[in-house]
C-alpha cells in the first residue's frame, strides 16, 4: 500500500513538475517580445520621494519614445525596497530569479544598491544605478554590466574642495554623518583642497542619523575655522542648515556642502538656507534649451516641478535606450550593449555627458547658491569632472 | 576645551537630557506606568510633529492662527485620539504577552506612516517658531542661542514638576499607581480602572504628541521622524527605572551630558556610548536607577 501510494505520488509530481515546466516556457515564449524592466526604488520610508521621482523621469523618457525601445515594448515589474539593506539581496533575487528581468534599475541607498550590484554581478544582469552615490559601485565593485546615471560620492565633494580653496579659505573643518556617503564626499573634498594647499583641520562626525548638532555646532565655534564644508541630505540638511543659522555661525563662518543640503529642503529651510553654495550635476536656470524641454515636459506629465532624482531616471533610460538601440533590441547581447553604453554620449538635461571607464557620468559639476526656493547655477566648478575610479578593474 | 566651551557645552547637554524627557514623557506613562510595550510611541511624536505643520493653516483661517492655538488644537485632537485607540486597540493589550504588544504596535508604527504618506507626502517640511520666541541671545564671541531652545527647556521643567506632582500627591495619581500594581484590587475597591486606564493612555498620547509639536520648530519633519527617537525613549524609560518619573528625567539628563560630552570628546564611540551607559547602570542596577515602589 504504502509502495503503491509512493508510485502515484511520483507519477503525480513529475506530472505536475513536467506541468509547471511547460508552462513556464509558454509563459516566456509570450513575453519575449517585451524587455522586463525591473524597477527596485523606496516606496516607502524616508527615501520614498526620491524613488517616487526617478521612476516618473525613467518613465518620461520611455513614453516621449512612444513606450517602445529599439522596437521593443517595456514591461515594469516592481519591488520596493524600503531603503532597507538587510531585505536588499531577497528583493533584487526576486528581481532576478523569480520575475526573470532582463535589466535592474535601482536604487537610492547605497547599501542597497551595493547589494544589487554584488548580485548583478553574479547573476550578469545589466544594472542601471539611478542615485546612489557610493563611490564603490564603480569602484571596487565594479561590472561589465553595472552603469551609474548618477554621480559618485566623491565627485560634488571634489569639486567643493577646488571651489572653497579659490575662495581663498585656508583652514576648514568639515561635518557630516559617519557612514560611507558622508566620509566618502569629504575624502573627495580634502583631496581637491588639500591639493589646492588648505587644511583640513578638524573633521567632524556624529552617527547617522543622529540630528542633535548642538555639541558640534560649538566644537566648530571655539576652532574658529575659515569655512565649514559638509555633506547632509534629507530631514537632517534642514535641521542642519536652520541649527547652523540659529547657533549664529552662518554670518561668521561660510557654510559650502554638497548639493544634496539644498535639494528638495528648501521649502523647510526657509531663509537660513539663503545664499548658501553647494556643488552638484544639476541646478535650477540651466536655460539650456534641452533642460527647458524636458522642465516642460515633467511638469505637463506630473504636475510638479522635477529634481535631480528626476533627471538621474530620466538618464538612466536614456542609457538603456542607447544600449538597446545598438543590440536592435535584443539585450542578450550584453557585451555590445554594454559597449553602445560606453561610446555614447547621454543628452541629458544636466548637459550631455558620457561614462567613464567605471560606468560613471564624466560629468560637469555646478557651483548653486541659494535664492529664494531655487539653487540657482553660479557657473560649472569643475568641468567634465571624471571619478577616479579607485579599486574598479575593467 | 576653555571653560567657556566647556559651560556652553554643559548648556547644550542640559537642553537636550530635558528635550530627551519632553520625549520619553509620553512613554513613561505607557510603558513605564501601565506596561505595555508601546512601540508605537515614535508615531505619536511624529504624529503630534506634523499636526503642528498641518493643523498651522487650518487653524490660521478658523481661530486667526498662532503657534499656540495650533497647540491647543493638535493637544484636544491627540488626547482623542488616544482615547480612541485605548479602546479600539489598546484595551486588549494588557492582559497579554509582550510579543503581542510588540506584534501589534508595531503593525500600528506601519499604518501611521502611510497614512502620513497618503495625506502629507513624504517631503520634509519645516515649522516656525512663534515670533516671541524666534531670537536669540549672544554666547561667546561667535555663537548665538536659540530662545527657542530655552522655551523648550521650560516646557520640559513644568511638565515633569507637573507630572512629578500628579503621581505623588494626588488622588488620581494614586489611584494609576495602585492600578499600576494591581488592576483587580483597585477594581475591587470601586475604582472604574478601565475609565482610568483609558484616560492615562489619552494623556501618554498626548504627552507625546505635544513632544512632537513642541520639537517641531527645531526638528522639522520628515518621514520616519518617530523610529529615531523611539529607542532612545527607551532607553530612558529604561534607565531610569519603570514607571518612575524622577528616574526618567534623571535617566535624560544623564544621556544628554553623556552624548554631548561623547561626540565632542569620543567621536569614534559617540554612537554606542549611550547604550554603555545604559548597560553599566543595569548592570550596577537591574531595576534602573529608582524602582516605582
Amino acid at each position: 500500500m504504502t509502495v503503491a501510494r509512493t508510485a502515484t505520488m511520483t507519477v503525480a509530481r513529475t506530472a505536475l513538475a513536467a506541468g509547471f515546466i511547460l508552462g513556464v516556457s509558454v509563459a516566456q515564449a509570450q513575453v519575449t517580445t517585451k524587455i522586463k524592466v525591473g524597477l527596485m526604488l523606496p516606496a516607502t520610508g524616508t527615501f520614498a520621494a526620491l524613488g517616487t521621482a526617478i521612476e516618473n523621469g525613467f518613465r518620461l523618457y520611455l513614453t516621449e519614445q512612444g513606450g517602445k525601445v529599439a522596437g521593443r515594448e517595456i514591461e515594469y515589474v516592481k519591488v520596493d525596497d524600503e531603503s532597507e539593506p538587510s531585505k536588499a539581496t531577497d528583493n533584487v533575487n526576486k528581481l532576478i530569479k523569480r520575475d526573470n528581468v532582463d535589466v535592474l534599475v535601482g536604487t537610492v541607498h547605497s547599501g542597497v544598491a551595493m547589494a544589487m550590484a554584488k548580485a548583478a554581478k553574479d547573476s550578469g544582469t545589466i544594472l542601471i544605478v539611478p542615485n546612489a552615490g557610493a563611490d564603490a559601485v564603480t569602484g571596487p565593485m565594479c561590472g561589465a554590466n553595472i552603469f551609474r546615471s548618477s554621480f559618485s560620492n566623491w565627485q560634488p565633494g571634489y569639486a567643493m574642495g577646488e571651489v572653497v580653496a579659490k575662495k581663498g579659505h585656508k583652514n576648514v573643518v568639515t561635518i557630516t554623518w559617519k557612514y560611507a556617503a558622508g566620509d566618502e564626499s569629504v575624502r573627495g573634498f580634502k583631496e581637491a583642497f588639500e591639493k589646492a594647499g588648505g587644511k583640513v583641520v578638524k573633521e567632524l562626525n556624529l552617527p547617522f542619523p543622529n540630528v542633535e548638532f548642538q555639541a558640534l555646532l560649538t566644537e566648530i565655534a571655539s576652532t574658529k575655522p575659515d569655512a565649514v564644508y559638509t555633506f547632509f541630505a534629507g530631514g537632517g540638511a534642514v535641521k542642519f542648515v536652520k541649527d547652523y543659522a540659529a547657533a549664529g555661525l552662518k554670518k561668521n563662518v561660510p557654510l559650502y556642502g554638497a548639493g544634496f543640503l539644498t535639494d528638495g529642503t528648501l521649502e523647510a529651510q526657509g531663509g537660513d538656507a539663503d545664499g548658501l553654495l553647494t556643488t552638484l550635476h544639476y541646478a535650477d536656470g540651466l536655460g539650456t534649451a534641452r533642460d527647458n524641454a524636458f522642465r516642460e515636459s515633467y511638469a505637463k506629465t506630473y504636475k510638479l516641478q522635477p529634481d535631480v532624482y528626476a533627471v538621474q531616471g530620466y538618464d538612466a533610460a536614456q542609457m538603456l535606450a542607447a544600449g538597446l538601440a545598438a543590440v536592435n533590441g535584443d539585450i542578450s547581447k550584453k557585451a555590445e550593449f554594454a559597449a553602445a553604453i560606453e561610446k555614447a554620449t547621454i543628452d541629458s538635461p544636466r548637459g550631455a555627458f558620457t561614462l567613464g571607464k567605471s560606468h560613471n557620468p564624466v560629468q560637469d559639476i555646478y557651483l548653486r547658491q541659494v535664492s529664494g526656493a531655487e539653487n540657482k547655477v553660479v557657473e560649472i566648478a569643475s568641468k567634465a569632472l571624471a571619478d577616479p575610479g579607485r579599486g574598479c578593474r575593467l | 576645551m576653555d571653560l567657556a566651551t566647556f559651560l556652553i557645552q554643559c548648556l547644550n547637554s542640559l537642553q537636550y537630557g530635558l528635550l530627551l524627557f519632553l520625549v520619553a514623557s509620553g512613554l513613561t506613562l505607557i510603558f513605564g506606568i501601565m506596561g505595555v510595550i508601546n512601540l508605537a510611541h515614535g508615531s505619536f511624536y511624529m504624529i503630534g510633529a506634523y499636526m503642528a505643520f498641518a493643523l498651522s493653516p487650518i487653524v490660521a483661517a478658523t481661530f486667526g492662527g498662532g503657534f499656540f492655538a495650533t497647540l491647543l488644537v493638535g493637544l484636544v485632537l491627540a488626547v482623542l485620539l488616544g482615547y480612541a485607540l485605548e479602546w479600539a486597540f489598546y484595551s486588549y493589550l494588557y492582559d497579554r504577552e509582550h510579543l503581542q504588544q510588540v506584534l501589534m504596535t508595531y503593525g500600528l508604527i506601519l499604518v501611521f506612516e502611510e497614512l502620513r504618506s497618503l495625506f502629507v507626502g513624504d517631503d520634509v517640511h519645516g515649522v516656525k517658531a512663534p515670533d516671541i520666541l524666534s531670537g536669540t541671545l549672544p554666547l561667546g564671541e561667535m555663537m548665538t542661542y536659540p530662545v527657542y531652545r530655552l522655551f523648550i527647556s521650560g516646557v520640559c521643567i513644568a511638565l515633569a514638576l507637573g507630572m512629578y506632582f500628579v503621581f505623588t500627591r494626588t488622588r488620581l495619581g494614586m489611584m494609576i499607581r495602585a492600578g499600576s500594581t494591581n488592576r483587580e484590587m483597585v477594581q475591587s475597591l470601586g475604582i472604574d480602572i478601565k475609565f482610568l486606564y483609558r484616560v492615562v493612555f489619552a494623556a501618554g498620547v498626548a504627552l507625546a504628541a505635544l513632544a512632537g509639536m513642541v520639537a517641531a520648530p527645531i526638528s522639522s519633519v520628515y518621514p520616519g521622524m518617530g523610529g529615531s527617537v523611539l529607542i532612545i525613549c527607551f532607553v530612558v524609560v529604561v534607565i531610569g527605572g519603570i514607571g518612575s518619573i524622577r528616574g526618567a528625567l534623571l535617566a535624560a539628563l544623564l544621556i544628554g551630558f553623556v552624548d554631548t560630552f561623547g561626540k565632542v570628546l569620543l567621536p569614534q564611540a559617540a554612537g554606542v556610548l549611550v547604550y554603555v551607559l545604559m548597560a553599566l547602570i543595569l548592570l550596577w542596577k537591574p531595576d534602573g536607577l529608582f524602582k516605582a515602589g
